[in-house]
This record gives structure tokens, sequence and C-alpha cells, in this order.
């Protein structure tokens, strides 16, 4: 097939958009793969403690675990630069852990405590860091997506380089304000990556028996805007789409879409059975395409000796349980809290401020 | 140090299950994150998965024990080097008894802290320079256009606000001066600019968003509450939201059930909001100056009706009308009158009715609905002993039921006769011209529930 053929091909409802895969050219610097094996062990030794403290009743109410999607989170901040922002739904502990915030703060908001990132008001679906740019955390299935094309407004507004990485899983594509935003970000070329983490199920329901059409990275055709399907069971090519991406909208091309096709060990949240799947899909998903198993494999091609990875083990061990003692030794919030922070106090002084 | 393994809670809510089978044995390497064993409640049947590696040294409780309650230890995992020898360092569990209380029930009991005290609002302020008559309509368009030349963070967006110059005609001008970067015409799309303004002012600019009218508001209803109220409680202070969502609200002309309701009310049931509703024209600038000033998300409900009235406006370029303020527009002494928005002109026009009847009628427009400027209405219904609330909206949780409330608690004893409201008829709003007017609160209606309150309770 001629290269000028192959360009003038239109992408079809018939036909499945553009894979991202890892290639070699892609390679990063091994200290830049280290640092992303250790984001993701992290982010795996975080919610496996998370999982056991809901078991004992130290975290409450509803608990949405990221185990089986770390490369996706992980793959994308690797290629963001600073100033970038950041929102996502309520699977959102790693990406916090991998926009830098800190395993100690967000232990204690989950547990309801007066050291996490929202004093313990927020919990595990509300936690933001305006200097960390994580704006949340957001309860409602597809709120977020609007909140990030505002985000990516005032990015343009402002004239600043960055570009708002908006996240949102299978089973928000099909709300209807997804798709008003889609429409807003394209027409006003707006600098936001769509990043649709497709784990295949939303809630117990599974992708192709809620979403009509071939691929997710498609949703955007209709406006415009190009998408591609990626391994994100593989942080490289998460990465390697990633800077595609984000270099489109830093060229003020506007929104970009990025399917990740990826996998959630764990069930919809903490009481879930999971009995839409079997066993074997889940352990064949662990054994094949682990995306931190991957990774060790291909740093041990690197070179990087067992005693190396040990340590960073052991540090990420470290880190966890340190977070763990903080959450459950930081003091419940002041019953004063539950009048705080309803609205913030006006004064003369501020209504009067000069600009 | 071996690590116990404890039987886990599934949901906030369950206390006990059943142990039903273990997959793995004695001696077995688990990794994290391996099923090592089944439980059942009354609801479901759950994996038990390994939260470490290492090696099963004890089973605790065996396959089949019944109501194993929520963090009894149920085995023992030896990790890398640990032999059988280490269990002894545990100490000892019974299978039965659960785990020590754990620290998240250790807090002393609640004590309810202190209501908070009412918001700071600047003085009222005064006026004895020249003043302009403007229509609503101008002041509101005068009130936006100077905070935009103050605060280049300030913009507009809405349906047709731009090209069309406004719907009402609310933004005329406002593109040619500012051009198209801040005056910013949307798709037909209410939640998605909701949410992008919500996200705007996340990212610290000071989006004015107009609706159409305020009906059109419930498709974005989700983004208002959930996003722009309650963002800033759920980020412990952080995320502050400084937007204004503003539009006509309530009954215009003949346009039927839809687009005819007042949502003053709705908004003013959720915290994390304000909600201003003003009637003249000099509050309707100086509130919407203060509301793009405010840090926190307002809602800013104007009325077709009252666009075209005119009204004197002081000559000011700083003319800040502080949100949470009430305002005694006619003073008298037999019953007091709230109303606010298009209803503070019909409550006038029933105070010089009560008046030729030998009635003394205070009115107060409350221009704010929340933060309510409660003390005002109080410090009336002492003088007068008699209230009569007004409103366009349904009867049914409305505002007059609020203010009838906070009237019985701070006022009881003050009052000579039960407090009485005028409102909207509960029915969706008619189309035919005489349904409609029968189910619009009127001045007789005004006129006849306080002559009602006091001649009908006169002691």
């Amino acid at each position: 097939m001629s290269v000028k053929a192959d360009s003038k091909r239109k992408r079809g409802p018939g036909r499945p958009p553009k894979t991202v895969s890892a290639g070699i050219n892609d390679m990063p610097p091994t200290d830049d793969l280290v640092s992303m094996y250790r984001d993701m062990l992290l982010i795996r030794r975080f919610e496996e403690k998370a999982g056991q403290l809901y078991g004992m009743g130290q975290i409450g109410g509803f608990c949405h675990l990221y185990i089986g999607q770390e490369a996706v989170v992980v793959g994308l901040q690797s290629a963001s630069k600073p100033g970038d922002t950041v929102v996502t739904s309520y699977r959102d502990h790693g990406h916090m852990l991998a926009c830098g915030m800190d395993a100690d703060g967000v232990m204690a908001e989950l547990t309801g405590r007066a050291g996490g990132y929202s004093r313990g008001k927020g919990g595990s679906m509300h936690m933001f860091s305006r200097e960390k740019k994580f704006f949340g955390g957001h309860g409602i299935v597809g709120a977020q997506v609007p909140i990030g094309v505002g985000l990516a407004f005032s990015h343009k507004y402002k004239d600043e380089p960055n570009v708002c990485m908006t996240y949102l899983g299978d089973g928000a594509v099909n709300q209807g304000q997804v798709y008003e935003s889609f429409n807003m970000a394209a027409l006003w070329r707006l600098p936001v990556v769509f990043v649709i983490e497709n784990n295949q199920y939303g809630m117990g329901t599974k992708v192709t028996r809620a979403a009509a059409g071939r691929a997710l990275a498609d949703r955007g055709m209709a406006y415009g805007i190009p998408g591609r399907q990626v391994d994100g069971m593989n942080v490289l090519a998460v990465r390697s789409a990633a800077l595609e991406a984000l270099a489109h909208c830093r060229d003020g091309n506007g929104p970009f879409i990025l399917e990740m096709k990826t996998y959630r060990y764990r069930g919809h949240s903490m009481s879930d059975p999971a009995k839409y799947r079997t066993r074997e899909e889940v352990d064949a998903m662990r054994k094949q395409h682990d995306p931190i198993d991957q990774l060790r494999e291909l740093l041990k091609d690197q070179d990087i000796d067992d005693a190396r990875l040990k340590d960073i083990d052991a540090d990420v061990k470290a880190v966890v349980t340190k977070a763990t003692e903080f959450a459950q030794t930081s003091p419940e919030p002041d019953p004063a809290e539950l009048y705080t922070d309803v609205l913030v106090p006006l004064t003369d002084e501020t209504l009067m401020a000069k600009v | 140090m071996a690590i116990e393994i404890k039987m886990p809670a599934l949901s906030p809510t369950m206390e006990e299950g059943t142990l039903a089978k273990w997959l793995v044995a004695r001696g077995d390497v688990v990794r994290a994150g391996d099923v090592i064993a089944e439980i059942e409640t009354d609801k479901a049947t759950m994996e038990v998965e390994a939260i470490d590696d290492g090696t099963l040294g004890q089973i605790l409780v065996d396959a089949g024990s019944e109501h194993v309650k929520v963090n009894t230890v149920i085995a023992v995992l030896l990790e890398d080097g640990e032999t059988a020898a280490d269990l002894s360092a545990l100490p000892a569990v019974a299978s039965e008894s659960p785990a020590p209380a754990e620290t998240v029930s250790a807090a002393p009991v609640l004590e309810m802290p202190p209501a908070p005290v009412a918001p700071i609002v600047a003085a009222e302020p005064t006026w004895a320079g020249t003043a302009t008559s403007l229509t609503v309509r101008e002041a509101l368009r005068d009130a936006m256009a100077e905070e935009m030349r103050r605060d280049e963070a300030v913009f507009v967006m809405g349906e047709e606000v731009a090209e069309y110059q406004g719907a009402y005609k609310v933004t005329q001008g406002l593109l040619d001066e500012f051009g198209a970067k801040r005056v910013i015409d949307t798709p037909i799309t209410e939640q998605g600019f909701a949410g992008l303004g919500v996200g705007a002012a996340f990212g610290e600019l000071r989006p004015v968003i107009e609706f159409m009218t305020f009906n059109f508001a419930m498709q974005a209803i989700d983004q208002i509450i959930n996003s722009a109220a309650k963002t800033l409680y759920m980020s412990g202070g952080q995320m502050g939201c400084p937007i204004v969502f503003r539009g006509p609200n309530g009954a215009a002309s003949r346009v039927a059930a839809q687009h005819s309701q007042c949502y003053a009310s709705w908004y003013a049931h959720c915290p994390g909001l304000k909600v201003v509703a003003p009637y003249s024209a000099a509050d309707a600038k100086g509130l919407l100056k203060a509301a793009i000033r405010d840090p926190n998300p307002v809602i800013f409900l104007e009325n077709e009706v009252m666009y075209g009235q005119s009204f004197e406006v002081p000559d000011q370029d700083d003319w800040i009308v502080p949100i949470g303020k009430a305002k005694i527009v006619r003073e008298g002494t037999d019953v007091t009158i709230t109303a606010f928005s298009i209803m503070v002109g019909r409550a006038l026009a029933a105070a010089d009715a009560l008046a030729a009847q030998g009635i003394s009628a205070e009115v107060i427009d409350l221009r704010t609905i929340r933060p309510l400027d409660t003390a005002t209405i109080v410090d009336s219904v002492k003088k007068t002993s008699r209230l009569v609330t007004c409103e366009e909206g349904f009867p049914f949780a409305g505002i007059g039921a609020e203010i009838g409330m906070q009237v019985f608690e701070q006022a009881f004893d003050w009052l000579d006769a039960p407090v009485a409201r005028v409102t909207g008829k509960d029915v969706p709003m008619p189309y035919a011209a005489n349904l409609e007017k029968l189910a619009l609160p009127q001045v007789e209606d005004i006129v006849t529930t306080a002559l009602a309150t006091c001649h009908g309770f006169r002691g």
C-alpha cells in the first residue's frame, strides 16, 4: 500500500482507530523507567493497603481501587509538563499519588482524619491539591469532564502553555455532558486530552453491553477530535501516546482522545462481588499483562539488578507503612470543622480590593 | 514479623460472615492479590485476597465457620525468612474474638459545635450624589462592564450573549467593548457550559454564566450543586468557586409551565451557594457587582418582566450593594410584608392600597435569599406583630415557609396573628391568560391576606 493512498484513508465507523503500542524509539532514559516503576509500585502497594484498611473498617463509604490500571496515570504523568492540570472521577487515589500528592495526606483522607487532604471532609472520592494541579476527585460519573474542559479554557484564556488531562471511564462515555464537552473543546480548540480509561466494566456492565460502536477512541469523530486506542497495561505505550496527544494540544490543535485499554483487578468498589466476570479472566490479565511485571522485566533487561529493585520495593513499602500509621494516628477533625469551608468568608476589604 | 490476615468487612454495614472456603493451604506461597479464601454474607459471596507476599503459616478459622466477626484473625502469613517458629511470637488469638477496637471508634462523644454567626457583610452604601434613570437591563449590563474593566479574569458566557447581544439584550454592547475572548456565545449546552464555568473558576477565572432563563438551568443543576456549591467543603477549603450563574427567573408572560417557574427555594435550600434576587435597578447593579467579586458561587435571579423598568441608579463606578442585607423599602407599623424580585413592586402597590384602608404596612425587599437577613425581618415583626410573605414560587417548602419558621423560632412571642403566605398557586403554570393571572400572586391577594391578618386577629 502506497503512502499516498494510506494518507487519504479516512477512518470510518467500520475501521478501528490507530492503536499505539510501545516502539523501540520511544524508550525513555533508564532513570525515568525506574521512576515510573516506583510510581506504579507505590500506587499498587497503597491501594492494597487501602483495601486492607477498608476490610478492617477503618475506611468508610465507597472505596474504588486502581489496582491493575497503574500504567495509565503514570504513563500520562511521565509525559506531562509543569503546570499541566489533572481532573478525574472517583477512582482517584492513583492519580493523586502520580501527581505527587503526599501518601500520608491521601491515606488520612481515606480514614477521615484531620491530616487528610480535605481535612477529613471529602473522603476517597473528593480530594484536591491546587499545589500539585490535581483538581479532583469527583463523585458524579461524567461531571468531571466539563470541569476539565473549563480548566483547559482557563489555560488558553491565560495564555498558559499547559494542557488539562481529563480522565473518564468507559462508563462515563455514555453521559450526555461528555459530548457537550467534546463539542465545546473542539469548537474552541481547547488544550485538553480526554483519557478514557476503558477497564472493560462500568461497575458490573461489560463495555460491549453499554457502548454502541466499535471503539471508544472514535467517540470524538463527529467533532473532528483525533483518537487513539492504547495498550493501557504497557506504561511505555501510554507514555508514547501521551507525548503525541499532549504535543497536539500544546500546538494549539484542540483536544485529543486516548482510549486506554486497561483492566481493574478488584471489584468496582470494595463491596462488589464481581460475579460478572470469571476469576480466569482476571488471572489471565494479571499473569500476562500486569503493568508492573512488564516494566520489571524490562528493567532487568536494562541491567537494573535485583538489589536495586528490592530497594525500591522496600522504599515503597516504607512510604505506605508511614502513610498508614499517619492515617491511623491523625486525629479526627475537630467538631468545629462541621461548619467551616461552607463559604469563603467575605470581608469589606476583599469586596472593595483593587485588582 | 508474621502478618495477621483478618476477616474483612466488605461493606460499611457488614459485621460478620461465613468463611466458606479456603483456596490455599498451610505452607502455600501466596502473592499480594492472590485469592486465598471465599466468604459469604447474606448478600453475596466474596473473595478474600492476600494483602502481602508470604507463606501461609497457619489457618485459624476453618472453612465452613459461620458468624465470623469482622476483624477476627483468620490466618497468619509468614514473610520471607520466617518459619513456623515465628508464629509463637504472635499473641494468642481465639478465632471467635474480634480484634481490639480500632482507633476509629476511640473518639470522644461528639459535642455539637456552635452554628456559625451571621456572615460579615459590608455596610449598606449611602448615596447623596447624582443619579441617572436606568432600566434594570442597563444596570445589569453596566455592572458586568464595570467588573470586566476592573478585572481581566471576569468573562461572560452563555447562549446568544455575544453577537445577538443577549436573548433579552442584557449583554448589549459587551462584545464590542471586550471582544470574543471575554464575551462568549455557547452552543445550547447548559450542563456543558455550566460545568466548563466551574472548571474555569477552579482555574482562577471569574466566570459570569448566563442562562437564557433559569428554567434551562435544571439541565445544569448537578454542576451547580454538586460541583460549584459543594467542592469548597469537600476540599477542606482549598477549592473556592468564584462564579455567578445569572439569568431571568420566575414567570414571564404566557410562556406556560416549562418556562415559568421561580427557583429561589431550590437554590436557597443548598449550603454553599449565595442566592440573590434584586428588584430595583440600583440593587441589581450593586448586587451583581458584589456577586462577581464574591469568592463563592452566586445564583443571581433576575426577572424578565423587570428588565424594562426604570429606577434611579447612583452615578458611581463602585456602587456595591452587599449580599446578605435586606432593605426596608417602606416603613410601617401594622404589618410586615416581605417580598423579593418582581413581588416587591406588588407589595408596594398593596401597601398603598392598605394605607387607604388605614393599615400601615412595612415592606421589606429581601434582595438576598441566602444568606437571609433574618435580623431585619425579626426586628420588623417585633414592631408590627404581623407578617405576610410574598413570592411567585410554589407554596410548598417555599421561601415563605422558611421565613415563617425563622419568625416562629425568633419572634413567636411578638406575633399577634399567624404568619400568612402569598404565593403562586400549587399548579404548573397554565397558558390561558385568565388561568395564568389566577396562578400568579396579584396585588389584591397581598391586600386581602394582609387585611385578614390584621382584622381577623385584631386583639
